[in-house]
């Protein structure tokens, strides 16, 4: 709060604001330039104005496919951050055994996003996967191939197995942050375990969630690599969230134009959204 | 009380075996195959190798085009690590010491790149990289995860330099050193588990990324992960050595996974704690 203020501080900003203006600026302007010219090839471009834009904002395919992101993203945050708050709080505290849980529940965050597709599409096969030959066994008609409930649970399922950790660390180490002396407090009070959770857990935990909250939302909302390793978007367009839509258009078809007004609707709604976390979430913190 | 804990501390013991399970379970499955032949893969069905066997191994160990691809990977996500920290350092330094003119909305701006999706930037990347002559090197997949890495390691710093009391850098200061001996020689080694959490988590990210890296890369530059995408959509049988990849692929995550065990938790909080 009583930072001094000194404006040479942004030599120190400098680089990094070189560096990302190489690697980000560059490109957005360039995503800029294509969303509002229209090309006949020949790299000759003419301006388009704001027609791309309007093509994309009454494309059903890809009203189609922004549905499904939300449903997929509130699905996700619905499931992922409850049970990583369970889950943190049944972890050992201090120990071994403390040492070994983090470290065997950090092992999926570090897979290459691929090889996570790779692991659940083999998981999941009937002829050589245990849960696909499991459930076959079992009786139930799984295949996620051709069924799209089954696509969707089996992405799903492999989210939380590669996410929920993540949560689940986050929210440890605020659990961490509290002094044995406010247990101690809450059993002398003789609070119910809900009130500990409710009235000491939770507010000491609600600075990491709100990074949970922030990082699940924006890289389930941006989710390429897994679910296009394990079902390509299919059936049909069943699991085609916007990032396979638009790896589709802008380099499978080349759609530049399309493709670039896309993406900077895209980023925008992602920019609305997590603003939107953030204050919300931010205010709930200030409010008594 | 003693008989609550006790029972609280079996229930909570139940459920974590039961996650790490779940965790555990498909990487198991994984290994499973990786140690067998294709024809036991896709001929019988156990739960275990039948007859153990390190061949999958050995093609990819013995396979230049197999374990080039994990050197390139390791070289650039090395050169991304180092380039992120050296220049998130410095700027870590002025956001959690110093107000100064658009300091706030230049942090929010950083922050939105972690939030662009890789899709939106993957044609454009190509065509900059390309015009520069960069496609096809280690430094072009550096500098592009660059992207996401950048800002969230100046955020990750920024959180554990401001734990560290501004009353050193001014007995610093007052003690004759120059700002960048002071930076160097005495905060830096304050905030070592920080650069440590960062330097992981830069290293986390660019290691699982692979839109980006397999956008920019054709031949001398490719990741080991695209690498297996092309193996599977041209033979699409060869089961075991894809699982025998996906494994090694794991192997470098576990080994800095083990190095930073004790600083993990606090790193995932990002310092802010």
């Amino acid at each position: 709060m009583d930072k001094p203020v000194n404006n040479r501080a942004w030599f120190l900003v400098l680089p990094v604001l070189a560096l990302v203006a190489f690697s980000a600026v560059i490109p957005l302007m360039t995503v800029v330039n294509y969303s509002v010219q229209d090309t006949f090839g020949n790299n000759q471009f003419f301006w388009n104005g704001l027609g791309w834009f309007q093509e994309v904002l009454d494309s059903d395919r890809i009203r189609a496919a922004l549905g499904r992101q939300i449903l997929f993203s509130a699905i996700i945050l619905a499931i992922e951050i409850p049970l990583g708050i369970f889950v943190a709080l049944n972890m050992p505290k201090r120990g071994f055994w403390a040492s070994l849980c983090l470290v065997l529940m950090a092992l999926p965050l570090l897979i290459p996003w691929n090889v996570v597709g790779t692991i659940w599409q083999v998981f999941g096969r009937v002829d050589i996967g245990l849960l696909g030959h499991t459930l076959a066994a079992l009786g139930l008609d799984y295949n996620y191939v051709n069924d799209r409930l089954d696509a969707w649970a089996t992405i799903i399922v492999m989210d939380v197995w590669h996410w929920t950790s993540l949560v689940a660390l986050l929210c440890y180490a605020g659990l961490q942050s509290i002094p044995d002396a406010y247990y101690q407090a809450a059993r002398i009070d003789q609070a119910s375990r809900w009130a500990v959770f409710r009235f000491i857990e939770l507010p000491k935990m609600s600075g990491v969630l709100l990074i949970a909250v922030l990082l699940r939302f924006m890289d389930s909302f941006m989710i390429y690599t897994e679910p296009f390793v394990v079902t390509g978007g299919g059936p049909g367009n069943a699991t085609t969230f916007l990032s396979i839509d638009l790896v589709k258009t802008a380099i499978g078809q080349f759609d530049l134009g399309p493709a670039a007004a896309f993406s900077l609707i895209y980023f925008l709604v992602i920019l609305l959204i997590s603003w939107v976390f953030y204050t919300v979430m931010t205010a709930q913190k200030d409010a008594p | 009380m003693a008989a609550v804990a006790e029972r609280r501390g079996t229930g909570s013991a139940i459920v974590m075996v039961a996650y790490l399970m779940f965790l555990l379970v498909p990487i198991y499955w994984l290994v499973n195959m990786s140690l067998k032949t294709n024809a036991e893969i896709t001929g019988t069905f156990s739960l275990w190798p039948q007859n153990p066997t390190l061949a999958n191994y050995r093609t990819i160990l013995t396979d230049p085009s197999w374990y080039m691809g994990y050197v390139n990977s390791l070289t650039y996500v090395a050169l991304n690590t180092v380039i992120s920290l050296a220049v998130a350092l410095p700027a870590a330094y002025a956001f959690s010491r110093y107000r100064f003119l658009g300091d706030k909305h230049l942090f929010f701006w950083l922050l939105s790149n972690r939030m662009a999706p890789a899709a939106v930037f993957a044609l454009p990347f190509f065509q900059l990289y390309s015009a520069v002559g960069l496609f096809d090197t280690h430094i072009a997949v550096a500098l592009a995860h660059c992207l996401f890495n950048v800002p969230l390691a100046v955020w990750i710093l920024e959180g554990f330099m401001s734990g560290v009391p501004r009353e050193i850098d001014e007995t610093a200061y007052i003690d004759g050193y120059s700002f960048p001996r002071f930076f160097v020689r005495i905060f830096m080694p304050l905030i070592a588990s920080g650069i440590g959490v960062a330097a992981f988590f830069c290293f986390m990210f660019s290691w699982v990324e692979l839109l980006l890296s397999r956008t920019l890369t054709s031949v001398n530059a490719k990741p080991i992960a695209a690498t297996m995408t092309r193996t599977v959509s041209a033979s699409g049988l060869d089961w075991g050595v894809l699982a025998a990849a996906g494994v090694l692929t794991i192997v470098p995550g576990a080994l800095v996974i083990w190095f930073v065990r004790n600083y993990i938790a606090k790193g995932f909080a990002l310092g802010r704690v």
